[in-house]
């Protein structure tokens, strides 16, 4: 994975999404994917915060990785998230201020993803600038992808809506948009994961 | 006086038990799955926890109220905050096995661990966005840890039965820990109206 003249840069971007989703497979990151997915519109601004912050942080590191002094890499790492997501916060505040104000304090917190700081250690900090951009978009979207799916379906079945827009007229499921029904979304969520990924590798070993 | 300390009582209980950081605010959860499958690292986990949070409200206070007030400079809170807590949790490393090698054995790895927390980072933000007093930042703070601790030892006691339970097999690990914690969480909602600040 390491070794990017052996991979294809498409099977680095599909990597984040597929193979090492952030949040289903990695299980990394976890607090943003259910304080804010009690609505969809919260659930897809907080995930292309992420991927802004992940896909800078990568293209930086990559490039200032030949000067940064080994000992003192982390420092200089998560200086360089900060700074990031300090630029997101302020974007958003400007831009979106209604999502703002409600999930503000998680925005903040992209700082403490264990997530970004792996990538920029595992990845971008060994590979040229091309594959890290790659791996920050694919890690970026599939943490984008996870948020939008669980906050879909927790809108959906909670609210009866989807971005503010009514879509089914019965009596919500009230449980789904209450912090409990965060937990039970994602624990299910990832047990389909599972599921999916066992049947799939069955007939994977069946058909050879 | 007595309404003070009325006052500090009410600001600890609503953030252990009301808003939890774990079960309502969703914070701290990759350490919270990660330490809660045997009581001893969980118990290690909450005291150390529990001390660097507390120290970490105060230093984050002074230097939020002395320093980036004053010169207005409180957008960057995130990055002084992070560089207090990553500097703290070193420091404490280096004093504690030096002092007391015993106890840095046992609780050693866990401060590792901290300084890549969202809860330790979410207090001074949310005691500066709050604008708490110095003594009711450490309220906050003594108040989220022991939360934090309750937490994690009703999940690991849970966990460590769990091991023993014929859980289906998507389900195996973290999805029915989730589920789990999903259930405490609801059981918490109970708290929401115990006291109204």
């Amino acid at each position: 994975m390491s070794n990017p003249s052996t991979i294809s840069l498409k099977e680095l971007f599909l990597n984040g999404i597929v193979k090492e989703n952030t949040i289903f497979k990695l299980a990394l990151s976890l607090c943003p994917s259910i304080a804010v997915t009690n609505n969809l519109k919260n659930g897809v601004f907080m995930g292309i915060a992420v991927l802004f912050v992940q896909f800078m942080v990568n293209i930086t590191i990559s490039l200032i990785r030949k000067v940064i002094h080994p000992k003192i890499r982390l420092p200089i790492f998560m200086l360089v998230i900060s700074g990031w997501v300090t630029v997101t916060t302020m974007v958003m505040a400007a831009f979106v201020p209604d999502v703002y104000a409600k999930v503000g304090l998680y925005i903040q917190l992209i700082v403490a993803f264990a997530s970004i700081l792996a990538r920029a250690e595992m990845f971008a900090s060994k590979n040229s600038i091309v594959p890290s951009m790659a791996d920050g978009l694919g890690m970026g979207v599939g943490f984008l992808f996870a948020l939008t799916v669980i906050s879909f379906f927790r809108e959906l079945i909670g609210k009866g809506s989807l971005w503010g827009y009514a879509i089914i007229n019965t009596k919500p499921l009230l449980i789904m948009i209450l912090p409990a029904g965060g937990f039970f979304a994602v624990g299910i969520l990832m047990a389909a994961f599972n599921w999916i990924d066992a049947r799939y590798k069955k007939s994977a070993h069946a058909s050879h | 006086m007595d309404s003070e300390f009325t006052k500090l009582f009410e600001l600890i209980l609503s953030a252990s038990l009301i808003n939890n950081f774990v079960f309502t605010r969703f914070l701290g959860l990759c350490i919270f799955f990660g330490v809660s499958k045997k009581m001893e690292t969980a118990v290690g986990m909450s005291i150390t926890f529990t001390a660097v949070m507390m120290i970490s409200a105060a230093l984050s206070w002074v230097v939020f109220t002395k320093v980036l007030v004053p010169l207005e400079i409180t957008f960057l809170e995130i990055i002084v905050f992070i560089g207090i807590i990553a500097g703290l949790v070193q420091a404490s490393d280096t004093i504690m096995r030096k002092t007391t090698p015993g106890l840095y054995y046992k609780l050693g790895i866990y401060l590792a661990l901290i300084s890549t927390n969202c809860i330790i980072l979410a207090v001074p933000l949310v005691s500066a966005g709050e604008k708490y007093s110095f003594i009711e930042s450490l309220a906050f703070g003594l108040g989220s840890g022991l939360g934090f601790a309750l937490a994690l030892i009703i999940m690991a006691s849970i966990r460590e039965r769990l091991e023993l339970a014929e859980v289906p097999a998507p389900f195996k690990g973290l999805p029915m820990a989730f589920v789990i914690t999903g259930l405490i969480a609801l059981a918490f909602t109970g708290f929401s109206g115990l006291i109204t600040l």
